[in-house]
């Protein structure tokens, strides 16, 4: 018998004696919590995101489209960036005021490469106000997920209001379960010493989000 | 090594609870260190958790989703097989922790590889994974924080979601320092013992790790379903780099971490980082499905794990410990462990949740896990946090009845009748002898009598076995004369049903 | 209404002050109240410790002595818990058990006519204020069952804020549990006497006089580490604090 045949044979054994139910799973389960927390207009909602992501530690910044590539030529230059990785579908004009050297990432890129590059500029799929969440869903303007883990500096573009949701739920709706999915609260940290939190360990130490209105 | 392994490789033979926690309430660096961790996470756990209006109904849902998917269980198990395969995946199946270790060692030996790089896990601690691939000449980097401290220690996790919890900053900066250098790139110079740069040293330690690594290998906090997806929780980056940089990826995952469908996330990823770090949401969530083109490993292998775990789903009032997500708010919040420590509980799973999950896995056979269902007050306070609501007072109560009489368990997928454990005769006599006393009041009476006209003789301590109250604490005084005296003299002309003994 | 005390074997052995406060308490607030001779009791000990077999001849002893009242009335948390959560469940079990729903049904009636004191004052009487007096300082522990099992909230602190000349004072950390446990208490010594030592520091560094809680088992427990460590403080039950009076104060 197979291990798979096993398991299975033991799984049905242990539920020997439990009634049978053929409830349908939308039916099976009270889901009485709440889509979202509070009452918030748009502006309300990009507001409680900036204030999370600030309390995790996310540093941000507003602009709107018109001054978007002089903030992230700002920002880059700010940091000292010598190269920026750029995924394959990012809107040129973000980086048309930087002269630093863009650096594509190409499928055989080693992580040793990506590891000499500084920074690093993405959009987004969805950002969570509650949470201080931004998603990454690996669209041509976010790249390989290996792309915003290996640099130290993340700098993430949410168009607001459109991109941003209230809530966790409300953020699930949104996603696309198949594509690689990365839900990133702040930059990375650690609660392992002392139960304390520290920010900065193997993620990108910097996350620069910046918050784009207007077309 | 028994089929059913929950313990620590290497650390074979563990003491009763009671003999380990002897040492543990001792040690006064041990006690400093648990009690400034687990107070500062409760306030910030009960904090977090105060923010969201909704809480009980998020953990009612939680319950019922993972009530739903055991109830089901033989079917989420084949949808996820489908959805993981459908996806580029490939599923193997282990009944236990041995057959577990073989399939992940030659998988990691078919690459050529010899060493992997790994995100927490719980599962592969349980089964002994990492001594498992050493035996097969393969290296195993644990790159959480926490775990590369127990690592470089030689030590033992103490704790689900903060295995070195019981090391302070100073202790893990000596530990960094002498040891480090033998496993790769040694701690900076001058390291000191602020959090900040303790963790830039395991930065640039794992760095040169993760860059090169070709297999990576972790365990899974969900499964869903429908779509085959895996996720893993996390903070550091470490998991985010294990799971995308490898070219192969090996989660080895509990049958139990299924959830039946992608929504059922909004649920979960509400309630694990409030109850497990106290955040709102923890930095990083990784969700694959099967593989993705070029973006991560072009090899994925999910390995679904019993190891115990049916065996547990066939009792009925201990199948609820199946629905923990590992979240160690119960852990946090638990006097017994505050004061024990995590080593005690001799298992990878310490805490309350340990002390019912451990003898359901590995039986009550060891003396380890005879112990452990006593190994608590029932004071309640792990079931009022647990976000999926598990009675785990009630399921100790529960084990210590099968502990003390015995009875019906399943162990290895088949049925058996356990005989009450050894030492528990005389308390066996002792309750039987109770309750025949208290099922008569004239016999209660009796005694009560007796003892308050002896009372000038009792003493306020007892020898032998009675130390184990009167070591600490002085017994009470008895009194003149028991209530149900004083309430006939003083009462009992009144009549009704108090004025007699009772006839029963 | 016909109201049953039900003292339990521990206060009834151990504490028959308590069992006097009940009565001379229900008494002034015009409860007729009676103590049923045949009780014994609850089975707490024998379920908790395993031995939920040996309970159950008691959990029916307790049913057929009281089922006659309107309400029982106990001065103990946990043996309050006990009838009010554990007997449904032992029912549960001898029914999953395979042996009929005799057990449930014998044990149903009185499961929600069992009242912990302060919700018998509060929720049944409907008094805060009963009249007191007790001119101490007071740091009050609510005990575990009381707490997370019968939910009984701020119940007693209301009624201790109503007692005249009685100064209430925070106790740290007094949701922890006190390490008593029943059989932990012996089972786990070393880790029950820690959590005893922890909760009488705590109690002391209240500067208060006395600490009140209202079950005795737990009492005992703390009362006992009180004397082992020297401390002037002493282990009340909060039935003799509501009961003393300006006539009649506690001894």
């Amino acid at each position: 018998m197979s291990s798979r045949d096993r398991i299975l044979g033991r799984v049905r054994r242990a539920l020997a004696d439990v009634p049978p139910d053929d409830t349908p799973y939308e039916q099976a389960v009270s889901r009485d919590y709440l889509r979202q927390h509070g009452d918030r207009g748009a502006e309300e909602t990009v507001d409680l995101l900036a204030e999370n992501l600030v309390d995790y530690r996310a540093v941000v910044h507003r602009s709107d489209t018109a001054g978007l590539p002089a903030l992230i030529a700002h920002l880059l230059g700010e940091r000292g960036s010598k190269t920026v990785l750029v995924p394959p579908g990012l809107d040129e004009s973000w980086l048309a005021d930087t002269e630093v050297t863009r650096v594509t990432d190409r499928p055989d890129s080693t992580p040793h490469e990506l590891d000499r590059v500084d920074s690093v500029v993405t959009g987004c799929a969805v950002a969570i106000a509650e949470t201080g969440t931004i998603v990454l869903d690996g669209s041509p303007d976010q790249g390989r997920r290996r792309i915003t883990l290996i640099p130290d500096h993340h700098v993430c573009v949410i168009r607001i209001p459109d991109q941003v949701v209230s809530s966790v739920p409300q953020a699930l709706d949104r996603l696309v379960p198949a594509r690689p999915l990365t839900l990133i609260s702040g930059p990375s940290a650690t609660s392992d010493i002392e139960l304390d939190r520290v920010e900065g360990v193997h993620g990108p130490r910097t996350l620069e989000v910046v918050l784009v209105s207007g077309e | 090594m028994s089929a059913t392994f929950v313990g620590m490789p290497g650390f074979p033979e563990f003491p009763s609870f009671p003999e380990a926690a002897h040492e543990a309430v001792r040690d006064k660096t041990l006690r400093g260190n648990l009690r400034h961790a687990t107070h500062t996470i409760r306030a910030k756990r009960a904090k977090a958790v105060a923010e969201v209006s909704d809480w009980a109904a998020l953990r009612e849902a939680g319950r019922q989703i993972k009530d739903h998917t055991l109830r089901h269980l033989d079917r989420y198990l084949v949808q996820v097989e489908e959805a993981v395969t459908a996806a580029g995946g490939t599923v193997h199946w282990a009944v236990d922790a041995d057959e577990a270790n073989r399939i992940v060692a030659d998988l990691v030996k078919r690459t050529g590889e010899r060493e992997v790089v790994k995100v927490k896990s719980m599962a592969t601690q349980e089964i002994g994974l990492n001594e498992a691939l050493e035996a097969e000449g393969i290296h195993a980097y644990e790159t959480d924080l926490a775990e590369l401290i127990v690592q470089l220690g030689k030590d033992r996790p103490s704790h689900i979601l903060v295995p070195a919890i019981h090391r302070n900053r100073g202790e893990i900066r000596d530990i960094f320092r002498s040891e480090m250098s033998a496993w790769g790139r040694p701690a900076p110079e001058g390291l000191s013992d602020t959090p900040a740069e303790l963790a830039e040293a395991a930065r640039l330690h794992l760095r040169e790790k993760f860059l090169r690594a070709k297999v990576g290998i972790s365990g899974a906090n969900f499964v869903v379903a429908e779509t085959g997806t895996l996720v893993v929780v996390e903070s550091e980056g470490n998991g985010r780099m294990c799971l995308t940089l490898p070219e192969t990826l090996i989660s080895v995952v509990g049958i139990e971490k299924i959830v039946p469908t992608w929504r059922d996330l909004e649920v979960f990823l509400q309630t694990l980082p409030r109850s497990s770090t106290a955040e709102r949401m923890n930095p990083y969530t990784s969700m694959w499905t099967g593989t993705t083109g070029q973006d991560g490993p072009s090899t994925f292998h999910l390995v679904l794990l019993d190891n115990g775990r049916t065996d547990t789903l066939a009792d009925q009032v201990g199948r609820q410990a199946l629905r923990c997500i590992r979240c160690s708010a119960c852990l946090n919040v638990c006097p017994v462990y505050e004061r024990a420590g995590g080593h005690a509980y001799g298992s990878v799973y310490p805490g309350p949740i340990g002390a019912i999950l451990s003898p359901q896995l590995r039986g009550t056979g060891s003396e380890i896990d005879a112990s452990l269902p006593y190994a608590s007050s029932l004071c309640g306070a792990c079931y009022e946090v647990c976000p999926v609501a598990i009675d785990i007072p009630e399921v100790l109560v529960h084990l210590r009845e099968r502990v003390a009489q015995g009875g019906q368990a399943t162990r290895g997928g088949n049925k058996v009748v356990l005989k009450p454990a050894k030492g528990h005769a005389a308390e066996r006599t002792a309750m039987r002898a109770a309750r025949l006393a208290l099922s008569h009041p004239g016999l209660l009476r009796g005694g009560q009598r007796l003892a308050s006209r002896t009372r000038r003789f009792h003493p306020r301590s007892l020898p032998g076995p009675g130390k184990a109250w009167s070591g600490t604490r002085d017994l009470p005084a008895l009194p003149a004369e028991p209530f149900r005296d004083w309430w006939q003299r003083t009462h009992a002309e009144r009549g009704g049903q108090g004025g007699k003994d009772g006839a029963k | 209404m016909r109201v049953a005390l039900f003292l339990t074997c521990v206060n009834d052995t151990l504490y028959p002050d308590t069992g006097r406060a009940v009565v001379k308490l229900l008494t002034r607030l015009g409860v007729d109240v009676d103590f049923p001779m045949a009780q014994t009791c609850c089975g707490q000990a024998h379920y908790n410790t395993g031995y939920r077999h040996e309970a159950e001849p008691l959990a029916r002893r307790f049913a057929e002595v009281f089922r006659g009242y309107e309400a029982i009335v106990t001065p103990s948390g946990s043996c309050g818990a006990m009838v009010r959560d554990l007997y449904p469940r032992m029912g549960e079990r001898a029914h999953a058990e395979g042996r009929g729903d005799t057990l449930a049904r014998t044990l149903a009636p009185v499961v929600p006519k069992t009242y912990e004191l302060t919700e018998f004052l509060v929720d049944v009487l409907g008094v805060t204020d009963v009249g007191a007096y007790y001119p101490h300082t007071v740091t009050y522990h609510p005990t575990c069952h009381g707490l997370r099992v019968l939910g009984l909230g701020d119940r007693p602190r209301r009624l201790l804020q109503a007692v005249k000349g009685l100064e209430l004072v925070e106790l740290p950390g007094a949701e922890e549990c006190c390490g008593f446990g029943g059989t932990f208490a012996v089972k786990n010594p070393d880790v029950s006497a820690a959590m005893g030592t922890d909760k009488v520091r705590n109690a002391e560094s209240t500067g208060a006089e006395v600490l009140c809680a209202a079950d005795n088992s737990c009492l005992m427990h703390i009362g006992g580490t009180m004397t082992r460590l020297r401390t002037g403080m002493r282990p009340v039950h909060l039935a003799e604090i509501l009961a003393s009076t300006e006539e009649e104060p506690a001894a």
